[in-house]
């Protein structure tokens, strides 16, 4: 195989398997909405203050699945 | 079209590409200074595309709050209504999130939400350069507000801001592992506070042109075009969702600013 080839290939290849990655993400933020919700449901009075938690929470979370998004980018722009 | 230079052509493999939207256009340039002549050598300086929309989102939002608190009245019309909730909104964020000693950090907060808030709305408008879609922009407004946090905890704290890696109540058995992890938390802040919102709308509008382009390629396929209703439907469900997050990463962003500030007002856990 052309090594140029074999190259694009492997970017191509990894960058997908860096988008694994965003399924972690997923399912962590799924479960801070979720446990968010079930609380909110259980107690109406506390959920506004909880808001903000709410969303750093959402926010660190969300992060990770940024840097394998980021991964997959510089997998496929920038090695 | 740069992409050809490190084997992807993303433009010949893929007729209608997403990436396209985010190339920076040189409109005048001031000549490159230093360098010896290769190209990325020395400091070029140019306005660009993505500074001419830097300048229009800060000409915008000083134009706005200008005007719309110049009246003064003390029934607020809708522009005056709109920018004291504006205020209002980040004063009571800063004073929940970082405390009332971090109330002079407010125009700090201030600035980024609305800075962060109208560039991604501006990104919104077909044709229009999104700023926060690159990461050297949102890369600046972290390092400021990291370097802030830091320079802010040694001169109000001292040394005791070391503290910040030494969560108290915890065995020094434990401690060995614990500040090493802090402190690496601690230095990784401005990645991903950058990266955060540099994804979110980099992701948010690669997502809109794929769907975009889906729709024009289904278009030239004969009778099969009204497939193209599809996607199309998903685009305007997505541009919906986008503009939620062109709302939520400048509050989340604001919300980070205001909690990293708060560290380095009372570094002790």
């Amino acid at each position: 195989m052309d090594p140029e080839a074999a190259k694009l290939m492997g970017k191509l290849i990894g960058a997908g398997i860096a988008c694994i990655g965003m399924g972690g993400a997923g399912v962590g933020v799924g479960v801070i909405f979720g446990n968010y919700l079930s609380g909110a449901l259980r107690n109406p009075a506390a959920a506004a203050s909880q808001f903000t938690n709410l969303i750093f929470g959402f926010a660190v979370t969300e992060a990770l699945g940024i840097f394998s998004l980021v991964v997959a980018l510089l997998l496929l722009f920038a090695v | 079209m740069k992409t050809t230079d490190e084997g992807i052509d993303v433009a010949s493999s893929n007729p209608i590409e997403p990436i396209h939207q985010f190339k920076i256009a040189e409109y005048f340039s001031l000549g490159t200074f230093g360098g010896d002549g290769t190209p990325g050598s020395g400091i070029h300086i140019a306005f660009t595309n993505s500074a001419l929309f830097m300048a229009l989102t800060v000409g915008v939002i000083g134009l706005f709050l200008i005007m719309s608190t110049s009246a003064r009245a003390i029934i607020p019309g809708r522009t005056q209504l709109l920018s004291e909730m504006l205020y209002e909104f980040i004063h009571s964020m800063v004073r929940t999130n970082a405390g009332y000693e971090a109330i002079k950090f407010f125009p700090l907060v201030f600035s980024l939400f609305m800075f962060i808030l109208v560039a991604n709305l501006f990104g919104m408008f077909p044709y229009f350069f999104t700023v926060t879609s690159h990461l050297i922009v949102t890369a600046a407004m972290a390092l400021i507000v990291f370097f802030t946090v830091l320079i802010y905890g040694f001169m109000h704290n001292g040394v005791k801001f070391l503290k910040l890696f030494v969560p108290s109540g915890i065995p020094w058995p434990v401690l060995i592992i614990v500040v090493p992890i802090e402190v690496i938390s601690f230095l990784s802040r401005p990645l991903s506070h950058s990266l955060r919102l540099f994804g979110n709308i980099l992701a948010g509008h690669i997502v809109l042109k794929v769907f975009g382009g889906m729709v024009v390629a289904l278009l030239g396929a004969g009778l099969w075009g009204i497939v193209a209703i599809l996607p199309f439907g998903m685009a305007v469900a997505l541009t919906g969702l986008e503009f939620l997050v062109a709302a939520l990463q400048a509050f989340v962003f604001a919300v980070l600013t205001c909690v990293y500030l708060h560290d380095a007002i009372h570094p002790g856990h």
